[in-house]
């Protein structure tokens, strides 16, 4: 979707506030909404990594920029739990559960957490899938505007570059968002000049590369 | 993709998540929020935060909790482990062994996943590494303009800097002018190569090792790689550090 969380090439976002010694969390609501997350996440059901960064996009665009990061996580993780039936809004606005619900054990307790934390959880698929492109080939990303999740940021549609590396096969996040099935295909590390971006003003020694998956391709 | 029933469901589910979030900026019946809802005249990326966040977010945690989908003590150990033990000493420790060790950056540079597991770091946001070095010639900068992609395992949870809408809009259109705010003047010979992170890949920039280290052991290498100098923003340097 062309939403404002595609922000590459924006201008007008002020100067970027730079703190070298800034703390993990900066506040104990964000570690522990951020821990919410996790430990809600490891409990499964109709959730994955896609479909977690989709609800974050469909924020309402003032409210997507006016919140801080942890803010939009707690949006996002509200949104979710209504949306799954887990939680009532008027439970979340009370902090009690209604009269009678049932109570579930927790998928995940303390002594899991080191495990959760190092597991891997790959986006990569072991899928025989043939590549559409080859190292050192052209390519053209395609201009579309789905309105629903890519990965296909707007400043890359329709320009033109070099396939430099070939990722392997990897799930594909336009569907997995929606749950509309993992299409696996090959992922290419494009090589895109600056100036093919951004046009002559932009200096010839810069270089911008992006991780695209085969659908957004076309041969250039 | 979306067919219109979906689009009209979500019409409806955006008008729920928008009054959610406004619940959540939303102080109690008479509080005062801050400056949350004022006109956005701000010229940084600060964003207030409602006062009463704290409170919000711990009755969500009681719910939760009470519901038995959630276990306190768990959520003590994810703040615990990043906030103690996932950071980035961990990439520091893999650039310094790369530094020190010829055969294992040659690893490194063509397996970085499997490299960095010798040393004990895999977990989610880094399953699928790759290192970028940076040399007099080539300078490396990662950015993911679309969220705010990182490598977990090995840098820690991202800075608000590298998560704002600053740095995220201007990486990839004026990477050199957001090096000099970040104090790194590059001469304009140098190649700079922007790493918008749109996929599963997470990148790690391997800096260049500064003068003046050539006697030092990893130990002390580690001790003077920053997590700046990994993303692309800085470089390392000797000085004053590692004594």
């Amino acid at each position: 979707m062309n939403g404002v969380h595609d922000m590459g090439g924006m201008h007008g976002m002020g100067p970027i506030e730079h703190d070298k010694d800034e703390p993990v969390f900066h506040a104990p609501w964000e570690a522990r909404i951020y821990a919410l997350t996790r430990a809600v996440r490891a409990g499964g059901g109709r959730q994955n990594l896609d479909n977690s960064r989709y609800r974050l996009e469909r924020l309402p665009p003032a409210e997507y920029l006016r919140m801080s990061y942890y803010e939009r996580w707690a949006a996002r993780l509200i949104n979710q739990l209504i949306e799954n039936g887990v939680a009532t809004r008027e439970e979340i606005e009370s902090g009690t559960p209604a009269a009678g619900s049932p109570k579930a054990d927790a998928a995940l307790t303390a002594d899991m957490v080191p495990a959760m934390v190092t597991r891997r959880n790959s986006a990569r698929r072991d899928a025989a899938v043939t590549p559409r492109f080859k190292v050192g080939q052209r390519v053209r990303a395609r201009n579309i505007n789905p309105t629903g999740h890519t990965r296909l940021p707007r400043y890359a549609r329709g320009k033109a570059g070099v396939i430099v590396r070939d990722h392997g096969v990897f799930l594909f996040p336009d569907t997995n968002a929606e749950f509309l099935g993992e299409k696996p295909q090959h992922v290419y590390s494009v090589r895109f000049t600056a100036r093919e971006l951004w046009g002559a003003q932009a200096s010839s020694r810069d270089f911008i590369h992006l991780d695209m998956w085969d659908d957004y391709l076309d041969r250039a | 993709m979306v067919t219109d029933d979906d689009a009209v469901g979500r019409r409806g589910f955006m008008k729920s998540a928008a009054a959610t979030a406004a619940s959540m900026a939303t102080a109690a019946a008479g509080t005062p929020v801050g400056h949350a809802h004022e006109p956005h005249d701000h010229d940084h990326d600060h964003q207030a935060i409602p006062s009463d966040l704290n409170l919000r977010v711990k009755a969500l945690e009681s719910l939760l909790v009470e519901k038995g989908l959630v276990d306190r003590a768990a959520l003590d150990a994810i703040v615990d482990t990043y906030e103690t033990k996932i950071g980035p000493r961990n990439g520091a420790r893999v650039v310094a062994r790369a530094w020190a060790d010829p055969g294992y950056k040659k690893r490194l540079m063509t397996d970085a996943t499997a490299a960095i597991a010798e040393l004990g770091y895999t977990g989610g946001q880094g399953e699928d590494m790759v290192v970028l070095e940076n040399t007099p010639k080539v300078h490396n900068l990662v950015v993911c303009t679309l969220c705010s992609c990182y490598p977990w395992p090995i840098l820690g949870l991202p800075p608000v800097w590298y998560k704002s809408a600053p740095y995220r809009s201007r990486a990839v259109i004026d990477p050199r002018g957001v090096l000099r705010e970040f104090g790194l003047e590059l001469p304009d010979e140098v190649e700079v190569r922007v790493w918008d992170s749109t996929a599963e890949l997470r990148y790690l920039v391997l800096p260049e090792r500064p003068p003046g280290s050539e006697q030092m052991t990893e130990e002390q290498l580690a001790g003077l790689v920053t997590r700046d100098s990994m993303v692309g923003v800085a470089r390392v340097s000797a000085a004053g550090a590692g004594s």
